[in-house]
């Protein structure tokens, strides 16, 4: 694979980032100490005994900063931005136990182009598992830094000196003392990181796997946390734009002759891209109401029922991974065979906030302040556009209302720019909840066909798994089988012009949630079909010692009891792997077989994710994804005919509600010395199969289709019955 | 058309001249700079934009401006009392109820407007009441365990 666009590699398991050009960052930051850092030098230890990955080499180019400033504060400077995932608290944990100061202490200065170096994006769950040993290093660094301005200033051996609090002192005679802001004072002191320095160890932590609540949560309960929206400036413009009325139509003509004629309003008309603008939001939209416009609308094309056999014949050639043994050898010897289909529909990302962005001009330099996930490439992407420099473009992401994969793109940021430099104003472009439906970069359709079978002793003897759109990303098994093969076609990007009727793209654990939901539902069949209880069926056919152990943890907690399914209780399991974490999920469902209802009562979630820096974050992720997971598993659904998005709303786009949250144990493994592993993106991945074996588990009735609405469970019940 | 329009605002009487048919969304956010009363959906499917309006919790993006005149409106900005945090904003805090933060407004707001109808909610009421607020980070069930603290501090009991 060819990684052009970055995030292209979130649909695979990678662990690299593109290549790129080495560039100077190291700039003039006030009094203090700086330390530059390159995650090129920490690819070892999980990651890099995986092998490279898809995406090439790592960047060699200065990655991030930390400053010790003469106020004792310490800023991280980084890329990553916080959107709610909870990074602003873990990072600053991490911080501060590798460099000995207090959680206060440290200041996040997150996302902001002109002061963080560059950043691919935030999602994959790269940050703690990727960014954060490099972050350690250079926080060791920095305090190795400081003990030597010490041992000058106290007139002491070096080796004599510990750190604590923000504080240098001699271990053995405490009262000798300086702290690191009085050795930062006045100071201006560059080191580039050459060598990974000791970081410490796992025993050694007093902040880092301590529960934390998070730390931007007074801002946030208050009021006062500001979102892109929330950036206003004297003089700034409004936008309202014309849109289609579906993906493919032309605009044919626009009469904006009333629009111009409202006081207040400007209108801009550039080709097929028009807009109107007003200092207040209420007239903008008014004017746009008095636009006359006509479009060309596309004919045909697939609707939400037919797109399965459309991307069936869109597929280009796949790509086989993972060959062992003969498939005709496990054919031989599978009794019985199970083939089977599994779909999954278009799902939104859905985040509160839909995409905004507020763009300022002052001479040449463009600063814009944008709901992003990526914030850099926003950046060269608004350059692109107004013709101008990037290194003039400034882009600063406030707190993200919720991203999930969906704010790696952001045109309306590339509107609002052009908005801005058309009209000499500030402009604001706020995508309406239609508009987010709209051009929303949904998670893919996607089929996987599966052919498996196990002996009569219960091991499985053939895997030919087949995927297409979703992405490589999950679609390789960990179970011990002798012949097996991994076909993956089309990627889930975009899979190519002509697949996708509008714009796909990464959603929360990127082609895991389709690849887990369709492995592990078979992995159920042939369990049922061998009458083995499902947890023992799966034992069986592990030898990877972490799967084991986390899915022994998982049916500890949940109090499991061996039983073959369908046993009426309504349990269901699923085991993944995703970004180096292991995961096991087992729900608890009742199915109202009159109506189709499911109603899950209690998931558990058991995760092995390394070391666990904040495990109350670490929950708190879990029990978001285990929510989250209810809607793609349930409901979510894209209905779309023409080219139009049918759902627009959260009426009839139905997301997961406070009545729908099931009671929820978690469970995370002590990691020890392992090095952190994503915690966004794994908690989720098992929520369709759970459900999809726990409705079977209760009532008989298999479902091969994501989501698992009350109309499909009747359907299954119908056909399972006599 | 503009009318002039007066109500009591975060405590203090306040005059807008404004067209009364504008909805309290955009009036609260741009008029008054509240900016943390959020738009969400605009059509009162999500609570991102809940206020509280003689301290019932109502949307105001469906709520229009000539409807609160006289009527006393509360932002999430008045809540506290100075640095003082309300119990809910502190019961917010303490469960890590919130993660991207951008519901978290609308969902104090609106179990306020439930508290002060019912000082003890049972739990399926509280669920129940919150049902039209709509998280995409999926923190319901922290937010569940937030009211009841919080209606416990305001009923004294702890």
């Amino acid at each position: 694979m060819s990684a052009k666009d970055p995030r292209e590699l979130d649909f695979f398991d990678a662990s690299y980032l593109p290549p790129m050009d080495r560039r100077e960052f190291l700039k003039v930051f006030g009094g203090g100490i700086v330390i530059a850092f390159s995650l090129a030098d920490f690819a070892d230890g999980q990651e890099g005994q995986r092998g490279r990955g898809p995406g090439g080499n790592l960047p060699t180019d200065f990655n991030a900063f930390l400053a010790v400033g003469g106020d004792g504060k310490v800023a991280c400077l980084t890329g990553k931005i916080e959107m709610g995932q909870g990074i602003v608290t873990s990072l600053a944990q991490m911080m501060a136990d590798e460099l000995d100061v207090p959680l206060d202490a440290v200041v996040m200065v997150m996302g902001d182009t002109d002061l963080c170096p560059w950043d691919m994006g935030t999602f994959g769950s790269m940050t703690t598992r990727m960014f954060g040993p490099a972050m350690r290093a250079a926080a060791a660094e920095a305090r190795a830094v400081l003990v030597d301005l010490a041992a000058e200033e106290l007139h002491r051996p070096a080796a004599q000196l510990a750190t604590r609090d923000g504080v240098v002192y001699d271990i053995e005679d405490p009262a000798a003392k300086v702290a690191y802001a009085r050795l930062a004072k006045g100071r201006k002191i560059e080191r580039h990181l050459e060598k990974k320095p000791p970081v410490k160890s796992a025993g050694a932590f007093r902040v880092v796997g301590t529960p934390q609540l998070r730390r931007d949560a007074r801002e946030k309960v208050t009021g006062r946390a500001r979102y892109a929206g929330d950036m206003l400036f004297p003089g700034m413009l409004h936008a309202r734009i014309l849109r289609p009325p579906a993906h493919g139509a032309k605009l044919v003509s626009a009469d904006i002759s009333e629009a111009e004629k409202m006081p207040g309003v400007r209108v801009v008309k550039e080709a097929d891209f028009v807009a109107v603008l007003h200092e207040s939001p209420d007239a903008a939209e008014a004017a746009l109401a008095k636009i006359t416009a006509r479009f060309d609308l596309p004919a045909g094309g697939p609707d939400d029922k037919t797109i399965y056999d459309h991307l069936l014949k869109a597929a280009p050639k796949g790509e086989e991974s993972g060959l062992k043994g003969s498939l005709e050898a496990g054919a031989k010897l599978a009794d019985p065979m199970v083939e089977s289909t599994y779909l999954n529909a278009y799902v939104a990302h859905a985040p509160i906030e839909p995409h905004t962005a507020t763009v300022r001009i002052e001479g040449d330099k463009v600063t814009a302040w944008i709901s992003t996930q990526r914030p850099f490439g926003d950046k060269d992407e608004i350059a692109r556009a107004l013709g101008v420099q990037a290194a003039n473009v400034r882009v600063i992401p406030p707190f993200v209302g919720g991203g999930f994969g969906g704010k790696s793109g952001n045109p309306q940021a590339v509107e609002a720019a052009r908005l801005a430099k058309a009209t000499g104003r500030p402009v604001q472009v706020a995508w309406s909840r239609r508009e987010e439906f709209f051009y929303d970069t949904f998670r893919p359709a996607a089929i996987v066909k599966i052919r498996s079978g196990a002996a009569k002793s219960g091991s499985i003897v053939l895997w030919d798994f087949a995927v297409y759109f979703a992405g490589q990303r999950g679609s390789d098994h960990f179970y011990d089988i002798p012949n097996s093969r991994t076909t993956v076609y089309g990627s889930g990007w975009t899979g190519g012009p002509g697949t996708h009727p509008f714009a796909t793209g990464a959603w929360r654990a990127p082609s895991n949630n389709t690849n887990t939901f369709a492995r592990e539902s078979q992995i159920d069949i042939m369990a049922s079909r061998a009458k083995i209880d499902p947890v023992e069926f799966r034992l069986r056919n592990l030898k990877d010692p972490r799967m084991i152990r986390v899915l022994k943890a998982a049916a500890a907690k949940a109090g499991w009891t061996p039983a073959p399914s369908p046993s009426g209780r309504g349990y269901g399991i699923a085991c993944g792997t995703d970004a180096g974490t292991y995961v096991t999920h087992i729900a608890e469902v009742e199915v109202d077989k009159a109506g189709g209802k499911v109603q899950v009562k209690k998931v558990v979630v058991a995760q092995d994710m390394g070391l666990s820096v904040n495990p109350a974050g670490a929950k708190l992720q879990m029990e978001g994804a285990i929510t989250m997971g209810l809607g793609y598993a349930l409901a979510e659904e894209i209905h779309f005919k023409n080219g139009e998005i049918l759902d627009v709303n959260f009426d009839t786009y139905e997301i997961p509600r406070f009545s729908w949250t099931p009671a929820m144990e978690t469970v995370v493994l002590d990691g020890g010395d392992a090095p952190p592993q994503g915690g966004g993106e794994p908690p989720i991945i098992g929520m369709g199969g759970a459900v999809a074996n726990a409705i079977f588990d209760a009532v008989g009735a298999r479902l091969f289709q994501l989501p698992m609405t009350p109309a499909r469970v009747k359907a299954a019940l119908e056909k399972k019955a006599p | 058309m503009d009318e002039k329009i007066v109500f009591t605002l975060n405590g203090k009487p306040v005059t807008v001249a404004a067209d009364g048919g504008r909805m309290l969304l955009g009036v609260l956010r741009y008029d008054f700079g509240l900016l943390g009363v959020k738009y969400g959906c605009g059509e009162g499917f999500c609570g991102a934009c809940t206020v509280l309006v003689d301290d019932a919790a109502v949307r105001s993006c469906r709520t229009p401006l000539k409807d609160v005149k006289g009527r006393r409106i509360v932002t999430i900005e008045g809540l506290a009392v100075g640095e003082a945090l309300h119990p809910l904003q502190k019961a917010f805090m303490k469960n890590d109820a919130l993660q991207c933060g951008y519901c978290t407004s609308g969902m104090i707001l609106n179990a306020y407007g439930l508290l002060r109808r019912d000082p003890n909610p049972s739990r399926a009421k509280i669920i129940d009441e919150m049902s039209g607020n709509l998280c995409r980070c999926g923190t319901y069930a922290r937010i569940v365990a937030a009211v009841q603290d919080a209606a416990r501090e305001m009923r004294g009991e702890k």
